[in-house]
């Protein structure tokens, strides 16, 4: 009721990169079997999805390497979704003979950016994705678009949003059923992040948009908070924050999906998601992690027994 | 719409410090409050002139007023619990003075061993003491969005506590998150109960980011006209109810956001950031703003 008197969603849909996006950033090596301890703990939180792995090369991405064991290895619980990254049609290949029934791929906003993570330009890179879109839909396997440096990049500084719309309107067309758009090096604030929705909004319908918020500078609640403001009802984050920024040493990347539940819980917007349940599987990869936390929610609610 | 300007309130060198374990030497606080003079900060709030047996950070009140570079333009106002620390402050130098009120009797008894009535009639003292002395007056309520205690604090109770303190006197209300549970739905609510009762224009929040919420509830109560907003240089501050959570939102955090809203604060956010350094040094920890840990790439 109070979501809908404020003209917020009355429902927003999480998803969780924590066992991705997060770990890919974390510098310790985590084994296998720890990895799908934590996707199978995340399975039981009402998460409707979960990105597990990404079906790159071992050689640029070491933590990732084990994506086929982790992808045979987990439980798959019914009514969650476990999209896997897929680069190009030889990634998409081998996560489908793992058994992925959902991929994404990733493209971004910036050239300079796009030239340096993944060495072609975004129109190279949209033909690969377009290879792997067409087999995707061949397969009825749904794929999902991210477009990084939505809202600055780290190369190029200023991103203008009608570049932003242009790769996600390219994104949208070839097939993907969501973009999800990316504040990679997290300097956005609500003011840029108002200006980019409004310019994608206008080539991309309002169901169709996530935002994934980096929490560099702090500022991911209070963009989130602008970008459902507007209607956008989907949501990324990472589990305890996992992931920090490669960009900005020793800073924070993700944002902790317990912060952003425990916001949503407050405005009475339903995520389907049980908050104490992802504190504990945080609370599990930290552990194993040895380290702290990133979400403000675990550090105060452990610390008055809460836990 | 968004405020064109907005005031930034720098609450470090007293509650930021006040709740940091370890005690700060007097020249290392004056050192910070000159630091932060030159930063754009238009009001300061210096130390607290509460007896030192319940407050040891602040027991160099005194010193500290008397040692720091008043600048002219910027207010550093001091907290006032009752009559004899208005008199201390003025004695002091303190041109500005500022009373501690709560929306919990829970809280009120736990943490000055009475009533919100018995409180309130302490500082109409004060206020009578300041009004004489043209002495301007900032009424903080604290547990707008929650009580340690009691839990759940009714919008009502917060808006009675204010309209008070505004009628007492107090130029301005600033309205605390104590222990930082609070979330744009219950920001919103809030405010709005509380602006029945006493001009936007008078009033400020005082958010804690326990929880991470800060920055969301200061813009949702920066979108319903508020426009000025209390915050701690490097987050300086934990909370006192939560062991090793934070407290205070952190200065540069808020002004990064503000300069990305393109609302204008005067502060410039690299001196602030120095700022930040020289304190979390001297304190011997790490920062707790963002900004500042994402701008050092050393």
């Amino acid at each position: 009721q109070e979501s809908q008197e404020s003209g917020l969603p009355e429902y927003i849909k999480i998803v969780e990169v924590g066992p991705r996006d997060g770990l890919q950033n974390e510098k310790v090596i985590i084994p296998t079997d720890i990895k799908i301890e934590l996707i199978n703990r995340l399975s039981k939180t009402g998460l409707p999805a979960i990105e597990v792995t990404s079906f790159v090369s071992s050689k640029w991405v070491p933590q990732m390497a084990d994506h086929k064991e982790v992808m045979r290895g987990i439980e798959r619980h019914p009514g969650v979704q476990y999209p896997v990254l897929t680069p190009n049609l030889q990634g998409f290949h081998s996560a489908i003979a793992a058994g992925a029934t959902e991929v994404s791929v990733f493209g971004a906003a910036s050239e300079s950016f796009s030239k340096m993570n993944i060495n072609c330009s975004i129109e190279e890179s949209i033909g690969k994705f377009e290879e792997v879109a067409k087999s995707a839909r061949n397969m009825n396997i749904p794929v999902r678009g991210y477009v990084s440096c939505a809202l600055g990049c780290p190369y190029e500084g200023k991103i203008t949003p009608a570049k932003v719309a242009e790769v996600s309107k390219r994104l949208y067309s070839m097939g993907c059923y969501e973009i999800s758009l990316g504040d990679t090096i997290g300097v956005g604030t609500p003011g840029s992040m108002k200006r980019m929705l409004e310019a994608v909004m206008k080539e991309i319908p309002l169901s169709a948009l996530a935002v994934h918020c980096h929490d560099t500078y702090g500022q991911a609640l209070a963009n989130i908070l602008t970008a459902i403001q507007m209607g956008v009802a989907v949501v990324d984050s990472s589990v305890a924050g996992l992931g920090g920024c490669p960009y900005a040493r020793g800073a924070t990347g993700n944002v902790a999906t317990e912060d952003v539940i425990y916001m949503l819980n407050g405005l009475g917007i339903n995520t389907g998601v049980n908050l104490y349940t992802v504190m504990e599987a945080g609370n599990f990869i930290c552990t194993a992690l040895n380290k702290k936390t990133n979400s403000k929610v675990a550090q105060a609610s452990f610390n008055t027994g809460t836990i | 719409a968004f405020p064109k300007r907005v005031k930034v309130v720098e609450v470090g060198p007293r509650d930021g410090l006040q709740n940091e374990k370890n005690v700060v030497p007097t020249p290392v606080k004056i050192n910070l409050i000159n630091m932060l003079s030159e930063t754009g900060l238009s009001v300061i709030e210096a130390t607290s002139f509460v007896s030192p047996k319940w407050v040891p950070q602040m027991a160099d009140h005194t010193e500290v007023m008397r040692g720091i570079n008043k600048l002219p333009g910027i207010s550093y106002p001091v907290l006032t619990p009752n009559l004899k620390g208005f008199q201390a402050a003025v004695a002091a130098g303190a041109k500005e003075v500022a009373i501690f009120g709560a929306a919990s009797e829970l809280f009120t008894k736990k943490n000055i061993n009475c009533s919100i009535d018995e409180s309130l009639e302490r500082f109409s003292e004060v206020m009578t003491a300041a009004r004489a002395a043209s002495i301007p007056v900032r009424g903080y309520v604290s547990c707008v969005l929650g009580c340690p205690y009691e839990g759940k604090i009714s919008t009502a109770k917060v808006a009675e506590v204010s309209k008070k303190m505004y009628s007492m006197g107090c130029y301005e209300i600033s309205l605390g998150d104590t222990i930082g549970i609070g979330t744009p739905g219950s920001m919103k609510e809030m405010l709005t109960a509380v602006m029945k009762e006493v001009p936007v224009g008078a009033l400020a929040v005082h958010c804690h980011d326990t929880y991470g919420q800060a920055l969301a509830n200061i813009l949702v109560a920066l979108q319903v006209g508020v426009s000025v907003v209390d915050a701690s240089v490097a987050g300086l501050g934990g909370c006192p109810y939560a062991q090793g959570a934070s407290g205070n939102v952190a200065t540069e955090d808020l002004v990064y956001m503000l300069n990305g809203l393109g609302i204008h604060t005067g502060v410039d956010l690299q001196k602030l950031m120095d700022t930040g350094t020289f304190i979390c040094n001297a304190l011997n920890r790490r920062t707790n703003s963002k900004v500042s840990q994402a701008s050092c790439r050393l």
